[in-house]
């Protein structure tokens, strides 16, 4: 089973709910916990995990063979990403640009270009404490997350429960996240900011067709736009944790919910299992 | 024209919160938000819209079965793995148009694709524009170009001094298009190792740009011992400590309001981002004009 935290809204508690079920889990099953938010990945820090071993992430980028090319300008025509351009005899490549579709060496008519490797982030893999971890690093000034994550995705252990740690937002990156998960935990707060961006989340899921359920953090800080929203969408929340600031200051110092505070374990177990529940549900056919 | 990106890697440490109050204490500027799949600054800002654009961009292949021989080449060099059983998944389909190139008997188009709105707004702090990326859609990057490109066509034609932007988490896309070229950046950060960590990210991603910064520690009573790690940093790091801003629900109360703190309450907080916006324009003072 494979459930990802996502939010919309940043800086929500995706981090703490994704660590605190991952270790709920751990003594009873197996998990393995992919830290998919490459721009920003925190889980790390919550963790005490032995990296095991990592690989480069690399985009496949044109290199032009000046001896072959007859400048005729097919590649540049070609590329949708004006990664590529002929100017007279010179070709010009903007690497950052291209997205490695691989048209422009396909359809060279001189078979004058070639795909050349450049780094764009690395992925990471270990444990922790018999939890399976695996985090994505996008390199700094590279602006495509998306290679990176699925590359993240490619490590999870296929017989474990995997939880995927979700950036915030609502494009690309969020999408290539969650695609493929069975349940997608919607982390938000009882907000103007946190309703506007769940909004956009539940219309991100329920577009990918995946099941989803609101963790409500931080309860009783603002209003109640985001109970009156899951009433009306018919959206179940699931788990609901208070403001508190002992919660606030363990998070501060990276420390796990469930490792500064253990009797939070039973509500992520009981989590898991209404997750499970709701999955099962659908898969037998039953209307959720 | 100067302008000032606020960013913060990490995301919920209060970027938008402090736009808004900025907003309301600069005089002569243009607002943008450049979280464009996560708009919340509008929300603070009442604003009524004046246009509304629809922003084109990318394609999608599409492919006519009464034509498709079924020969499965598209299938097999998409890299995207956007076409299975001869439909394309237009989620996943990157818009290269490999396929419609290859497809021996040109069954495959590249359509257009809607993939948002670009909004002016009026508000009584003065227009602001903002946007809204589709669904599931690519390109926030190109989005925020747009959205900064009109911000800055506003700030000519009605003589402004100052561009205000409210930019998205992260280090990736969106956040490098709301960066380049900017006068100066403001990160705000949060006295935790995720906000520790996610600020030293996204430093480095200004250094890359070449654009000077000024941090900003929201909440910075949750941990003191962290906030004088990350005031030691900044001094190591040669950037200057802009503003200190504590911890206070009321910052939550304005927002259910939908107002800027600095107009809902005159306590601490608010005398801190009036003095974060001092320092700022300072700043901005003492920077050349960009061409």
């Amino acid at each position: 089973m494979i459930i990802s935290i996502a939010s919309g809204k940043g800086g929500t508690g995706k981090t703490l709910v994704a660590i605190s079920l991952a270790l709920s889990l751990k003594d009873s099953h197996e998990v393995t916990l992919l830290d998919c938010d490459v721009e920003e990945s925190n889980d790390h820090i919550f963790l005490k995990s032995v990296v095991t071993g990592s690989e480069p992430i690399n985009m496949q980028v044109p290199q032009v063979a000046k001896g072959k090319c007859i400048y005729c300008g097919k590649c540049a025509r070609v590329c949708a990403y004006h990664a590529i351009a002929v100017l007279g005899d010179h070709v010009l490549t903007f690497p950052q640009l291209c997205h490695g579709c691989g048209a422009c060496s396909y359809l060279c008519p001189e078979k004058a270009i070639s795909e050349e490797p450049r780094q764009t982030g690395v992925v990471e893999w270990g444990h922790s404490d018999g939890l399976g971890f695996v985090r994505g690093i996008l390199t700094v000034g590279e602006a495509m997350a998306t290679p990176v994550i699925r590359k993240v995705k490619e490590y999870a252990n296929g017989n474990s429960i995997v939880i995927r740690d979700v950036p915030p937002g609502t494009s690309c990156p969020v999408v290539e996240a969650i695609k493929g998960s069975d349940f997608c935990l919607l982390v938000t707060e009882p907000t103007p900011f946190g309703l506007n961006d769940l909004a956009l989340a539940v219309e991100t899921v329920r577009k990918l067709r995946i099941l989803c359920g609101v963790v409500l953090n931080r309860a009783g800080i603002g209003d109640t736009g985001v109970e009156e929203y899951c009433r009306r969408e018919n959206i179940p929340i699931l788990l609901t944790i208070p403001l508190d600031t002992e919660i606030a200051r363990l998070y501060s110092r990276g420390v796990a919910l469930v490792d500064g505070m253990p009797q939070w374990k039973d509500s992520f177990y009981r989590l898991f299992n209404n997750i499970k529940e709701i999955v099962n549900e659908r898969s037998c056919g039953v209307k959720w | 024209m100067k302008e000032v990106v606020v960013l913060s890697g990490k995301g919920g440490t209060g970027k938008t919160s402090i736009v808004g109050s900025l907003a309301t204490l600069a005089e002569r500027k243009v607002l943008a938000d450049c979280d464009v799949d996560a708009a919340d600054l509008h929300l603070l800002l009442s604003p009524s819209v004046t246009q509304e654009n629809e922003f084109w961009s990318g394609q999608v292949a599409c492919i006519d079965l009464d034509k498709c021989s079924q020969c499965g080449l598209c299938q097999e060099l998409c890299r995207f793995n956007a076409i299975r059983d001869f439909q394309v998944d237009a989620i996943a389909c990157e818009g290269c148009g490999f396929c419609a190139h290859i497809c021996p008997v040109a069954a495959i188009t590249m359509k257009e694709n809607l993939s948002g709105y670009l909004f002016l707004s009026q508000t009584k702090y003065g227009p602001l524009v903002h946007a809204r990326l589709g669904i599931a859609q690519e390109n926030s990057g190109k989005l925020v170009a747009q959205v900064r490109q009109r911000a800055r066509q506003i700030a000519v034609e009605q003589n402004l001094e100052y561009i205000i932007n409210d930019g998205p988490p992260g280090i990736g896309c969106p956040v490098i298009s709301s960066l380049s070229g900017a006068t100066l950046s403001l990160l705000i950060t949060e006295p935790t190792l995720s906000g520790m960590h996610d600020l030293e990210r996204v430093l480095r991603v200004c250094r890359h740009f070449d654009v000077p910064a000024l941090v900003c520690i929201n909440k910075y009573n949750i941990n003191e011992d962290n906030t004088q790690r990350i005031e030691n940093y900044c001094s190591a790091q040669g950037v200057t400590l802009a503003a200190k801003v504590p911890f206070d629900n009321v910052v939550t109360k304005a927002l259910v309001q939908g107002v800027p703190i600095v107009e809902y309450s005159d306590g601490k907080v608010s005398q801190e981002i009036k003095k974060l916006w001092q320092k700022i324009h300072n700043v901005l003072e003492e920077t050349k004009q960009f061409a």
